[in-house]
């Protein structure tokens, strides 16, 4: 019988149990979860503070799920150490568990640069897990003026879930726009537009320098007060237990298409790793759910002796505030590099889809998001627009688009 | 497992289908008190050109993106069919952002909405299916590609 | 306004309760009837277009629609009619000779419906279907008069060829061009799953179809359309087309528009070109250039195909039918002038002809005194309706029926009688893919098979009724009917005696 240690219990960790389960229904599972909770999503926390679902309902699985999976949860536990050569890991009570096969599904850590003065703030929070969820809940009320730094994801969504609970709420970043990762400058301003219109305001291209108790000292020298500072600057792979071992690790831990470390016998999964991102040609860490997920499973699969691969990661977000939805996929090359973009406007909608060599590369979708799916797999499938009725797809997203033939494989065949 | 196929050769593009399938998951009794002067949200969408028709509903993949994707575990598969758990479904859309075949779509609610092939709802049988007037849309078992 | 207006015949009835704006009329009508108003997000409609085909009706879900027959009034009169009236205005205001589709309207006696059948009573005993068997099976084609043997004594067995079919029914002429591609494809289906005929009329036979051969009749017209060796070895019998019951005397004319792509290759028509079919064979004058053709086609195929001579049932239908069954044809069809047609002169189809069962009670006899009812099958068309028909004509003398109306109505036909527009909305009288695809051919012959199947019920119930197994023994078997409310002439013609005799 197989042992499995799955370090981490996030989706990548649902994932990866799945995967096991589905080629090995006897191994030993065993995970290691630093939080208290079971497996929830951490996107869910801005959704929570919105009042959209609540603990109960962000479990990602059914409340029986380990017991179903038989699977063994270790609850506030850490991993400290993989003896590889021992076959076992070092949890940070002393105790080790052994084990055949390991997943690395550590996830991300937020990243806090060295603000002086940080220590005299009072009420200072992170915005990735439940537990700093619900501390930031205590600490604000409808008096509070909120600092968010970082105009991220991460910082938006957290805006977005406080907004209808707090007095203000400022974002800043020393990016000139915001969302910087996923958008553009045309689109990142619309969607900023539409922020402040929903009450939340921008200090761009600006950024807390230092901290004197409630007041923010920004670089431009201008010196904002709050009362409640949420910090979402960014977030860093957790790779240390990776690199311990002596696995390749980049800026996360690399991985193949089937979810291998280095090392042998240990895979890792989730926004830990660093694997690669097929509209790019490169590696890069991708830290997106789908993702985390789907490389979780192919992990989990491998580990069990079943053959999965996991080879068409693109970065892909959607992401939503006060009802303007966007979605993004894949890269914008620009012209320099040899990418061409197509630009739609419309009543409150944005499309630029872009693409390189006869190949969708990438796609910002503004407002109307129907049926985004079919340009994503576009992207993920490399699907020469040669063989496709691009001018209509560029217009409409329509499997009209595809030849008769190809039409009828996708739709009429079991897929 | 059975599933919802549409024959483009014989879809007018009517859009019946869809009609039919908001009616089926309304609730209501009677199509009029459903239907009447309000926007509908149908699960199957009728497509095409010109010259061709067909609708587009979900496929229940055997592997399907959505479920992997759903980042409030929402979507799930039982005996086959890919369901959606409403009260669990938060409208982040990352579904509509992965289904190749763009068979999701926002509901009348904000959550999510696409087509369980009729097992919740009263019809108890593809409501598309039985109300395509030329035969276009059929329940049945195919063979794996 | 001016003169030339006349008053809608129809008006479209929305019932704006139960509307629910989904458009389906709007997407349905090839007329443009409907439209959508987006200012007030309600359909109008333009009853000026509508032909009353009923597709809107049909298709909408909520029940909305209806379309009734307009009120508004001539000052009609007993001679004077509503249709008579608008005629004078339309050839007044265009000049032309009017077209009409389908069949003869007008109110001339239906003669099946005057007809009533026999059953057992006490004396003799009824069957029961269900637990008898009963043979609904008939041979088309020259019968032996009487049985022949050889010199060592043996029967002679070896028939002319003859067209077998499991009940005595078959689909008649319609070409490729007046019906859709998916109208041939139901019939030629529904033919061969029902063990019986359909008939390619003058259009050629589409290659896809001769699969279906041994159930299909080709047809020879005067414009001897799509004909060569091919089509004639692929049918199972071989159809001259000397006339037609909706239109005799005249010939056909298939518009230029219509012959486009698999129509004209089928019709080996130029594409563009007006397919006219003459009003007269140019080879045929007498009964015996008649027999040249019979001899010709029957040559052609190596005497393995029963020859069937259709005619329209005009006055002097016995006397022609007497000469006909002497050129060596096997089969006689008669089309009685109630029979429809994609498109006639209205003069014509509704006022020529004679009706079918007079026709053929009229032939039957004919032939039998002559001697010769042995050298020919009879099939009689012109609107047989139901399986009652098909006995009562069965029991004046025919050994099998035609039937096209009711196979079209079958496959949705509402007999708007527009046929001639080519914009079916059925998908039947239409070369426009969009409308063709409305008919489905897996519904449509099934349609057609269950329609066959519920007369053959019919017919064993009829049969059984009157202590008959066979059709073969109801044949000609006019003590199985009675009349009413006719006169002396009618049922001296008819041969058979009023209800109560």
């Amino acid at each position: 019988m197989k042992q499995y240690v799955i370090i981490g219990n996030g989706v990548a960790a649902a994932g990866c149990i799945e995967g096991i389960r589905s080629v090995d229904s006897e191994g030993a599972i065993t995970v290691v979860s630093k939080e208290n909770h079971a497996v929830y999503c951490r996107p869910l926390i801005s959704y929570y503070l919105q009042g959209k679902t609540d603990l109960q309902r962000m479990n990602y699985r059914s409340s029986d799920f380990y017991e179903t999976m038989n699977c063994r949860v270790l609850y506030g536990k850490e991993a400290i150490k993989i003896d590889s050569a021992a076959n076992h890991v070092l949890l940070n009570d002393g105790t080790t568990l052994p084990c055949d096969r390991v997943c690395i599904a550590t996830g991300s850590s937020p990243f806090v640069p060295a603000f002086a003065g940080l220590e005299t703030v009072e009420k200072k929070f992170s915005f990735m897990t439940i537990d700093d969820t619900l501390a930031l809940e205590q600490a604000v009320n409808a008096n509070s003026h909120v600092l968010i730094v970082g105009a991220g994801l991460i910082g938006l969504k957290c805006a977005e879930g406080l907004r209808d609970r707090v007095a203000s709420i400022t974002v800043c970043d020393l990016a000139d726009r915001i969302l910087s990762s996923i958008l553009d400058k045309e689109c990142a301003a619309v969607m900023q537009k539409h922020l402040e219109e929903n009450g939340i305001r921008f200090m761009l291209g600006d950024s807390a320098e230092r901290f004197e108790g409630n007041t923010a000292v920004m670089k431009s020298g201008k010196r904002v007060v709050f009362d409640v500072l949420v910090l979402a600057v960014g977030v860093r792979a957790n790779t240390d237990l990776a690199k311990a071992l002596g696995a390749e690790v980049n800026r996360g831990i690399i991985v193949d298409s089937h979810m291998q470390t280095t090392s042998p016998h240990i895979y890792a999964a989730g926004d830990c790793t660093e694997g690669e991102d097929i509209s790019l040609g490169k590696r890069r860490v991708l830290a997106l759910l789908p993702n985390a997920y789907m490389q979780g499973h192919c992990a989990g699969v491998n580990m069990a002796g079943g053959s999965a691969v996991f080879n068409k990661a693109i970065a892909m977000n959607s992401i939503g505030f006060f009802g303007l939805h966007a979605m993004t996929a894949g890269c914008y090359f620009s012209g320099e590099e040899g990418g061409e973009m197509y630009e739609q406007t419309g009543d409150g909608t944005l499309k630029r889809l872009f693409t390189k060599d006869g190949l969708l590369t990438g796609f910002i979708l503004i407002g109307n998001v129907d049926r985004a799916g079919i340009y994503t797999s576009l992207i993920r499938e490399k699907t020469n627009l040669d063989t496709i009725d691009f001018e209509m797809l560029k217009k409409v997203t329509t499997m009209a688009a595809f030849s008769g033939k190809s039409r009828r494989e996708k739709l009429g065949g079991v897929v | 497992m059975k599933r919802v196929y549409v024959n483009e050769q014989w879809c007018l593009g009517c859009h019946l289908c869809e009609y039919n399938c908001a009616f089926a998951n309304s609730g209501e009794a009677d199509m009029v008190k459903a239907l009447k002067g309000k926007p509908i949200y149908p699960r199957i969408k009728v497509e095409g050109t010109e010259l061709v028709n067909f609708a587009v509903s979900c496929r229940h993949c055997t592997d399907p993106m959505c479920v992997k994707s759903c980042i409030a575990g929402a979507l799930s598969k039982h005996d086959g069919a890919v369901c959606i758990d409403h009260s669990k479904c938060v409208g982040c859309f990352t579904c509509i952002l992965v289904c190749p075949y763009g068979a999701l779509s926002q509901g009348e609610t904000g959550a999510i909405q696409k087509c369980e092939l009729c097992l919740e709802n009263a019809c108890g049988e593809p409501a598309c299916v039985k109300g395509c007037p030329n035969g276009a849309i059929v329940y049945e078992e195919r063979d794996t590609l | 306004m001016s003169v030339d207006f006349i008053y809608p015949e129809f008006e479209v009835v929305r019932n704006d309760s139960r509307c629910i704006a989904c458009r389906v009329c709007e997407r349905q009508c090839a007329n443009e009837v409907h439209s959508f108003d987006p200012k007030q997000g309600s359909i109008l409609s333009d009853e000026r277009k509508c032909v009353n085909c009923q597709r809107c009706v049909s298709l909408c879900p909520t029940r909305a629609l209806k379309i009734v027959k307009s009120n508004c009034t001539l000052r009609e009169n007993a001679n004077w009619k509503d249709d008579t009236i608008k005629e004078v205005y339309k050839q007044a205001a265009s000049g032309g000779v009017l077209l009409s589709s389908m069949g003869n309207p007008k109110e001339f006696p239906v003669y099946w419906d005057k007809i009533l059948i026999n059953a057992s009573q006490v004396t003799n005993p009824s069957i029961d279907p269900l637990r008898e068997p009963m043979e609904t099976r008939v041979f088309l084609g020259k019968k032996p008069d009487r049985i022949t043997r050889d010199q060592n004594g043996n029967i002679r067995c070896k028939l002319p060829p003859q067209l077998e079919l499991s009940m005595p029914v078959m689909f008649s002429a319609m070409s490729y061009g007046s019906i859709s591609y998916n109208a041939h494809a139901s019939l030629a289906r529904a033919a061969t799953e029902l063990g019986i005929c359909y008939n390619t009329g003058e259009g050629g036979l589409h290659e896809d179809f001769y699969a279906y051969g041994p159930n299909t009749i080709v047809q020879v017209a005067s414009g001897r359309f799509g004909v060569h060796k091919d089509y004639l070895d692929a049918g199972a019998a071989i159809e001259i087309k000397m006339g037609q019951g909706a239109k005799p005397g005249i010939g056909g004319h298939l518009p230029g528009a219509k012959i486009i792509g698999d129509v004209s290759r089928t019709r080996m028509v130029p594409e563009g070109s007006d397919a006219i079919s003459p009003a007269p064979h140019h080879d045929i004058y007498s009964i015996e250039d008649l027999r040249q053709l019979v001899y010709s086609l029957k040559e052609a195929t190596q005497y393995q195909k029963p020859i069937i001579v259709k005619v329209a049932a005009v006055h002097n239908i016995a006397a022609i039918a007497s000469g006909v069954a002497r050129s060596g044809a096997d089969i006689i069809a008669i089309d009685g002038f109630r029979g429809g047609t994609g498109a006639a002169p209205t003069r014509i189809r509704d006022n020529v002809g004679i009706p079918i069962e007079l026709a053929l009670a009229a032939v039957d006899q004919r032939l039998r005194d002559e001697g010769i009812r042995n050298n020919v099958s009879l099939v009689a068309g012109g609107s047989i309706r139901c399986a009652s028909d098909v006995v009562k004509a069965i029991a004046l003398g025919a050994d099998a029926c035609y039937i096209a109306t009711a196979a079209l109505l079958a496959l949705g036909c509402h007999l708007c009688r527009t046929c001639q527009s080519g914009k079916c909305n059925w998908g039947i009288a239409t070369q426009r893919p969009e409308l063709v695809k409305r008919l489905n051919p897996d519904m449509g012959a099934q349609r057609l098979v269950n329609l066959l199947t519920a007369w053959k019920h019919e017919i064993k119930e009829l049969l059984g009724g009157m202590g008959i197994n066979s059709i073969e023994a109801l044949k000609g078997n006019r003590l199985m009917l009675r009349g009413i409310g006719l006169n002396e002439k009618e049922l001296e013609i008819l041969g058979i005696s009023h209800a109560g005799e």
